[in-house]
């Protein structure tokens, strides 16, 4: 195993960086920041909505998220994969194809968490700046999403857990990111799967524990707080 | 772009593809399922044990399973784990739908790993006291568990269950990267030969939502017929 890592390790963290483009672990990492990072305006947004009085906003966001989430995202991956170039009209690479997909698809989740951090706090709460005067998205802007961010914070670096485990769907539409490229390890070794593949899960196990544990804590500490 | 046809993926050798592919998702779902239960609520008892030994191979079991994406664990099922084989029994899974089963086996660790926190969850909602009553009155570990704890329990646990259900239906997709011929590899089979992709990937969406809508349906129907009651 020890062979392998000093012969590839350069290849697994970056890819063909910088002969080609940034592949790899590297790679993985971007994406499934960006994919979040992007995924969190439009996840408060549509969760905004899904809360909303107001019903021509609230029901066609709710049938959305509730389309979206009952779909593989295998197959938001294949429909950004077809939609893409027409709808921008040039052919669109893997990593915006991929960026799109995981954009939508964790918005949605997101909606339900922020959703979920909404309606955990306290009706007074809004009810009383309401009628202390501010508007709804004043209250909702000063009072009630503050609140509801201390809840939420957890939920969101467990969702970033899920989206970095969700980039390695890339590898079926050939984005060089760690999966796609420790699998062209093992076609170059041939003999060596067992440690190709554990090293991949290794690399990935390593980040993701990490960050479990971090969200841990953060719960941890919220509940120490709040009592 | 040509107009939007259904019938251009209805003929008869196409549709077949597509429901042989349906059937099989089904398949690696109920297979998934009856044998990632009975071993999730295994993992739950380790992670509840009050031996150490239990608990650590609770928690490495859970940790080490959730961490990892499912595609790299079926990679692994797929390629890795074959080489480990002795030679004959190498021979029988090639015989044997090796594909079929390296993703139900795969399937069944990602998925048992997630309902395992379900369940512990659902059964640390109970009040301790009743595990210490039972156990006062003179029953088992287990037998407490099985007749007092788990009852009450069950109607906290079977919600997250079904969405880790959902979440399950949703996971036999990946399986087409080791080359399953469930759905999602018919689909791409059929686009591949019809040059129809909207009109496969608008079927394919069909048919993955009404397995979905329904179970979420059902989620829906036990959380109103069964609500949880507290001891």
């Amino acid at each position: 195993m020890i062979d392998i890592i000093d012969t590839y390790w350069l290849y697994f963290l970056v890819g063909q960086y910088p002969d080609g483009p940034l592949g790899g672990l590297v790679l993985t990492i971007l994406l499934g920041f960006a994919a979040l990072m992007l995924a969190l305006p439009l996840g408060i947004a549509l969760g905004l909505a899904r809360v909303s009085e107001r019903r021509w906003l609230q029901w066609p966001v709710t049938a959305l998220v509730y389309i979206v989430r009952g779909t593989p995202l295998l197959m938001v991956i294949f429909w950004a994969y077809f939609f893409l170039p027409s709808v921008t009209g040039h052919k669109t690479g893997q990593f915006a194809t991929m960026l799109t997909a995981l954009v939508i698809f964790n918005g949605m989740y997101i909606a339900e968490i922020v959703r979920a951090g909404i309606q955990g706090i306290p009706k007074g709460q809004m009810e009383c700046a309401r009628s202390l005067g501010l508007s709804y998205s004043k209250a909702m802007r000063y009072v009630v999403l503050p609140q509801a961010a201390r809840n939420m914070l957890p939920s969101f670096v467990n969702q970033f857990v899920t989206t970095l485990k969700e980039t390695s769907l890339g590898y079926i539409i050939g984005l060089a990111e760690v999966s796609f490229v420790a699998n062209q390890i093992n076609t170059l070794l041939l003999t060596r799967p067992v440690a190709v593949f554990s090293t991949l899960a290794l690399a990935y196990f390593i980040l993701c524990f990490g960050l479990s544990r971090v969200a841990y804590f953060l719960e941890v500490r919220r509940n120490r707080q709040a009592t | 772009m040509p107009h939007f046809d259904l019938a251009a993926v209805l003929t008869d050798e196409f549709r077949g593809w597509l429901l042989q592919g349906l059937l099989l998702s089904l398949e690696l779902m109920a297979t998934t399922w009856l044998l990632a239960v009975p071993l999730a609520t295994f993992t739950a008892l380790c992670r509840l044990s009050s031996l150490a030994p239990a608990r650590w191979l609770g928690f490495v079991l859970v940790e080490g399973i959730r961490n990892i994406p499912l595609l790299v664990q079926l990679l692994f099922w797929y390629f890795a784990v074959p080489e480990l084989l002795p030679e004959s029994v190498r021979a029988w899974l090639y015989e044997h739908n090796a594909e079929f089963i390296c993703a139900a086996g795969g399937l069944t660790l990602y998925t048992s790993a997630f309902m395992a926190e379900d369940i512990r969850s659902g059964i640390r909602a109970v009040p301790i006291t009743q595990l210490e009553a039972a156990r006062a009155l003179g029953f088992s570990f287990l037998a407490s568990m099985r007749r007092i704890v788990l009852p009450q329990a069950i109607r906290i646990i079977v919600p997250p269950l079904i969405s880790q259900s959902l979440n399950l239906w949703k996971n036999t997709s990946v399986a087409t990267v080791i080359g399953t011929a469930e759905l999602m590899y018919q689909a791409q089979r059929v686009e591949t030969a019809s040059f129809r992709g909207v009109e496969t990937f608008t079927l394919t969406t069909v048919a993955y939502l009404s397995v979905s809508l329904t179970i979420t349906a059902l989620a829906v129907w036990f959380q109103r017929r069964f609500p949880v009651r507290t001891a």
